[in-house]
């Protein structure tokens, strides 16, 4: 039998973009403290739905941490308190019975709210577009082995691929800057060989967009990198600051 | 040709396999497919369903030709579709490892590893294109592992006895998907793909027998939407979510296929779905998934069970001659490393039989103890870093210092839409990729494969196959106000509008998880590791009994504020239940169509187990003179599903029991 607690929520509803939004209490009352926070909300949704309201909206798919699709303001913090989490592996044994949640959406002007605790991203991949690739169409590769990179090198590059895209960053960020999303994907492909013909082309194009899809400049407060999930290093930010004058 | 003959005796559908000799076959194949002229490409529209490694790949690599690609996912952005969540690794004969690897070999093991139930021609072209994925990949800026001269790094996995799996720590399904969605928003930048988030599959068009397009139901605005094209590509990956628990993604489901199953496109070999033998266990009844530990971790992690049952002690005060290393004592040859099938019943076998720990005894342990005695700390955890704080967070435990527990849980599809050697299913121009398709996984899929076909599909082999069929094809210019796209629409608009419950009826509908729940329970119960004749039988009355009751008692309540009766866009607006009781609906139907597929199959092959057909050392007994074949079944409106067998016959290899000992 594992152990219990009960918590009140108290979570943001909104119905539609434009209409005025208001929190909610709930009582989850002796809940398993192993479920994870979206599964308290999964429970939470089907009393509400057997009661015949709207159940609580919010994003979530693969539930381990890597789609990054969920991701909601848990007491002020984006993902919660836990580090290197997001909120899908955020289980209920993290609290203290009788605790007092506030779950609000990410806000940024780069991301209109939706519904409830739903936001839309798609501003990121609009980012992303404008020049997070190498450009090498199908069929054009040469043999893998023909260009080596350092193992520590390679390590490096992976460490910042590993942005899931959830928007933590911007919506812990008192300016609502993409910047470590951006730096992040910049010092991956800029680290490899792959990446050096668009390398810088791709810096000014990607911290353009960024800006012209209403993302603010670098606050400097690192609150970036400590909710990032994936725990990516905000020197990358400074670093993209100087491959934008190479 | 290889005809894929019907029950009645009739030549359904030709296969269209290569003629000649394995090797080089595909290259020869292409040669003589016809091309479209760069000019030609540009008036041409071809709609990809699912943003995955297959979906994502295929998108890329059309738009790159010139084609005009839209492209369909459920997700906010195509970076989140499942095949992100793949861990360990992806296969390639590149025998970088100096071991013996070969194409003729990565076939052999697939071919092998499928237990004889897939095509050799379709494996031996993966084999071949396994190598220029790499090269692909790694152009792309995949970071792989390296060696510490700069080299790519490989690792065993699990069926295999060479290091041929490249990897990116464990996360090589996220860099992949990455790098295929990164070409794709290239060709969005270039205004070559137009990208469709947000939106669900709910019909397919077909003209004239064709498939020409798509009605979608858009998940913020909640309007049918309608798109036409010259082709459709299906890659929505698999519908192991049948079982309600399992290793995907909550959302994940088998709509595309079922609406394509329901318009005429045969559905092959349902029963094949493959329990992961290496899961976090499941614990509280609103637990919403299971998480797969990858079974690269069974490289160095030795799988135990205490030597009596009932053995309440904790696994560190149990002494090394009271545990029983089951997979190491049943298969000295390959030991921890046998197939997953074969892990996943040794291990419910022994839970069965009273040795199982944990709560209700379901699940046994995997022990690194030994490797990080042998290697060091650091260097497991430089290995499968994520993955062991993955557990941690789930659990609660740590193991590094205390075994993990695992628990076989449903996780890939070998089944999907049947397809012929150009990837067409049996509505023409209707082109299945990935997991969703049958193809090259037979009765099995050995790790590291999936990642391998999704991209030999996507990036290589539709691209070609497509083409060829848009060349041969003529286009009649069909809009969404086309009849058949209105009827589509129609039907569509009908099947919302009878889920929606009024408000303030009697009582509000159950919430639809709880019916998938039901489903689900049955289905793992009935048709999951292990399998019998009259179980199965029974389970499709309850399977029926189940849907029956949904379709009475089910539904979704209509919240008004957002509903216009009149519109077929009936359910506007965000509906989370609405999303779940729609894919429920075809979830019934395809738990049925697995059921009668699994008792058909009498024999036990792969991953099917049936328990009336095991030898006397409880191995699974395949019987090739009966059942060496394909089993597709077509869709016959209310009536029973007629099944459908296409032979496999062997020609470079002879099919023998798998003896992994």
């Amino acid at each position: 039998m594992s152990a219990t607690l009960s918590l009140t929520l108290r979570i943001w509803r909104q119905e539609l973009p434009g209409a005025p939004g208001r929190f909610e209490t709930h009582q989850l009352e002796q809940v398993s403290a192993d479920l994870s926070l979206l599964e308290a909300l999964d429970w939470l949704n089907e009393r509400l739905i057997a009661a015949g309201e709207r159940p609580v909206t919010f994003e979530h798919d693969c539930r381990e941490g890597i789609c990054g699709s969920c991701g909601f303001l848990v007491n002020g913090q984006a993902h919660g308190p836990q580090a290197a989490t997001s909120v899908c592996q955020l289980y209920l044994r993290r609290f203290r019975d009788g605790e007092v949640l506030v779950l609000e959406p990410w806000r940024a002007r780069a991301f209109p709210l939706l519904q409830d605790l739903s936001v839309d991203r798609s501003a990121l991949d609009r980012v992303l577009a404008a020049g997070g690739y190498c450009s090498v169409n199908t069929g054009q590769a040469p043999e893998a082995n023909a260009q080596l990179v350092g193992r520590e090198q390679a390590a490096s590059a992976f460490d910042t691929a590993t942005c899931i895209g959830c928007g933590a960053c911007v919506a812990s960020c008192r300016n609502a800057s993409a910047s470590l999303f951006v730096a992040a994907k910049l010092a991956h492909l800029g680290q490899l060989p792959q990446g050096q013909p668009e390398r810088q082309s791709r810096a000014l194009a990607m911290t353009e967009r960024m800006a012209a899809e209403g993302f603010g400049s670098c606050s400097s407060q690192l609150e970036c990198e400590a909710v990032c999930p994936k725990q990516i290093s905000a020197d990358w930010i400074s670093w993209m600051h100087r491959e934008r004058r190479r | 040709m290889n005809a894929y003959v019907g029950a009645g005796g009739g030549t359904r559908h030709d296969s269209r396999l290569p003629a000649g000799p394995l090797g080089g076959a595909w290259q020869r194949y292409r040669q003589d497919l016809p091309l479209i002229s760069a000019a030609n490409k540009r008036q041409l529209r071809v709609l990809v369903v699912g943003s995955g490694l297959a979906g994502a790949s295929a998108a890329a690599s059309l738009a790159e030709q010139g084609y005009l690609v839209s492209l369909i996912t459920y997700h906010d952005s195509p970076r989140r579709a499942h095949s992100v969540a793949a861990q360990g690794g992806i296969n390639a004969a590149k025998n970088y490892a100096n071991d013996g690897d070969s194409v003729t070999r990565l076939f052999r093991d697939t071919v092998k590893g499928g237990d004889f139930r897939a095509r050799e021609a379709g494996c031996f072209r993966l084999a071949e294109l396994s190598t220029a994925i790499i090269d692909q990949c790694v152009a792309q800026g995949v970071p792989f592992a390296r060696e510490y001269g700069g080299t790519l790094a490989n690792r065993s996995f699990g069926g295999a006895l060479v290091s041929r799996t490249f990897y990116a720590r464990g996360q090589t399904g996220q860099q992949l998907l990455y790098g295929a969605v990164q070409a794709l928003l290239r060709q969005v930048e270039a205004g070559r793909i137009v990208l469709l988030p947000r939106r669900d599959l709910v019909e397919l068009v077909l003209v004239d027998g064709v498939a020409r397009g798509v009605v979608c139901r858009h998940l913020v605005s909640g309007e049918l939407e309608t798109y036409t094209a010259n082709a459709v590509v299906l890659a929505s990956g698999g519908y192991s979510n049948v079982y309600y628990l399992s290793t995907n993604a909550v959302k994940s489901n088998v709509s595309a296929l079922w609406r394509a199953y329901r318009k005429g496109a045969d559905f092959a070999n349902p029963c094949f779905t493959q329990i992961h033998p290496t899961c976090i266990p499941s614990g509280d009844a609103y637990q919403s998934k299971l998480t797969l530990m990858s079974e690269s971790l069974r490289n160095d992690g030795r799988m135990w069970l205490p030597a009596r049952p009932a053995d309440g002690r904790e696994p560190e005060a149990i002494p090394e001659d009271e545990r029983d290393y089951f997979l190491e004592r049943q298969y000295p040859t390959y030991g921890n490393m046998v197939p997953r099938d074969v892990a996943s019943r040794r291990a419910r076998e022994q839970c069965l039989a009273g040795h199982g720990v944990g709560p209700g005894g379901r699940s046994v342990y995997l022990d690194l103890g030994d490797a990080i005695a042998r290697d060091g700390k650091a260097a497991i955890e430089a290995r499968y870093g994520n993955l062991l704080e993955m557990y941690e967070r789930i659990t609660g435990k740590d193991p590094l210092v205390t075994p993990l527990r695992i628990y076989p849980a449903p996780h890939y599809t070998m089944g999907g839409l049947w397809v012929d050697y150009q990837l067409m299913s049996t509505v023409p121009g209707l082109f299945v990729l990935g997991e969703a398709n049958f193809s090259e996984h037979g009765a099995n899929r050995l790790g590291a494969s999936a990642l391998m076909q999704g991209l030999a599909d996507g990036y290589f082999i539709a691209p070609a196959t497509i083409t060829a069929w848009l060349a041969g094809q003529p286009q009649p210019e069909v809009g969404p106000d086309h009849p058949a796209c209105r009827q589509a629409r129609a039907e569509a608009g009908a099947r919302i509008a009878a889920l929606l419950v009024p408000r303030g009826g009697s009582r509000p509908p159950r919430p639809v998880d709880s019916w998938h729940r039901q489903l689900g329970h049955l289905m793992i119960e009935a048709c999951g590791i292990s399998r019998h004749g009259p179980r199965l039988e029974q389970a499709i009355t309850e399977v029926e009994d189940l849907r029956q009751a949904f379709a009475e008692e089910g539904g979704v309540a209509d919240l008004g504020a957002c509903r216009d009766p009149s519109s077929p866009g009936a359910g506007r607006g965000i509906s989370t239940e609405l999303e779940k009781a729609l894919r429920l609906q075809d979830y019934f139907g395809l738990a049925d169509l697995m059921l009668r597929d699994a008792l058909a199959r009498e024999e036990s092959c792969g991953a099917h187990f049936r328990q009336e057909h095991q030898t006397a050392a409880g191995e699974a007994r395949r019987d090739d003179a009966r059942f060496g074949h394909i089993a597709a079944w077509q869709w016959r409106g209310g009536g029973a599903p007629q099944r459908h067998v296409e032979p496999l016959p062997f020609s470079e290899i002879t099919p023998s029991q798998r003896d992994y000992r």
